[in-house]
């Protein structure tokens, strides 16, 4: 039997890392659910905060070492021994800033400010905020709120909802 | 498929889009935005030219080229287009549907 069409509504997407990748991945995943007339919430929890704090959230990076689908320009594997020397980080990360650039992909507090122009949310987890012993001043200024994991979830409520996990 | 439209017949993908962009003019604008449940005020036509602009010149369409132009911020491109901006725009300017992430 054919399943009625039913298109989502609403997405909830939670991203606990602070990787430059993963915090991308819900970013994109957030602004185009907007861009789709969706309801959007993206909750920020554990490293993940790292997105909307002042102080880290232009200067997000990509994991160097531990990583094996990192490769070089020209697709070779990136030599693990190289994650370690200093500074290497920083220029993949710097590649990959510059190749999103080149592809329309905003920084990601300007990113924050088009998912929030078009009516997405952006929440901080208390948890996570209290665990790193950080405060509401020290997030970006568009958040609408810190939750908790009940709130989150009374947020998440009504068919055609999607809870994603990055 | 074939729909005529201010009365003209214009040549048409399955959802709503122009294939050819050469057949667009301002009355078909008109009759797509209102299709869209939308009265196109000026605003509207600088936005729609921009995005022609940026399709008949080969580049990214996306909402943060038509707001980095200084055409219209993003808040403004969602009042304008109220839903899903990029796609309603692009429709009623007879570009082809976006295909960018962002």
């Amino acid at each position: 039997m054919e399943n009625e069409p039913s298109p989502l509504k609403k997405v909830c997407i939670v991203c606990s890392k602070g990787s430059l990748e993963d915090v991308y991945a819900a970013l994109v995943l957030t602004n185009g659910a907007v861009m789709e007339g969706m309801e959007a919430y993206l909750f920020f929890t554990f490293f993940g905060l790292d997105a909307i704090t002042k102080k880290q959230m232009n200067h997000l990076r990509t994991a160097t070492l531990g990583n094996p689908s990192l490769r070089m320009p020209g697709g070779v594997a990136f030599p693990s021994l190289l994650g370690f020397l200093p500074g290497v980080e920083s220029g993949v990360s710097f590649m990959m800033k510059k190749r999103m650039d080149e592809l329309d992909i905003p920084p990601v507090d300007e990113f924050l400010e088009m998912i929030t122009a078009g009516g997405g949310k952006i929440y901080a987890c208390k948890l996570a905020l209290d665990m790193f012993k950080l405060q509401k001043k020290d997030l970006w200024e568009g958040i609408s709120g810190v939750l908790t994991v009940g709130e989150f979830y009374e947020k998440s409520g009504g068919s055609s909802t999607q809870i994603i996990f990055v | 498929m074939e729909k005529i439209i201010a009365g003209k017949i214009i040549n048409m993908t399955e959802d709503g889009y122009l294939i050819k962009s050469s057949e667009w003019t301002i009355d078909v604008a008109r009759e797509l935005a209102h299709e869209e449940g939308l009265l196109l005020l000026p605003e509207h036509f600088r936005v729609i030219e921009f995005l022609r602009h940026l399709h008949a010149s080969n580049q990214n369409i996306t909402l943060r080229q038509i707001s980095k132009s200084n055409v219209a911020d993003i808040k403004t491109l969602y009042e304008l287009f109220p839903g899903a901006p990029l796609k309603k725009a692009a429709r009623i300017a007879g570009i082809p549907k976006p295909t960018s992430c962002v």
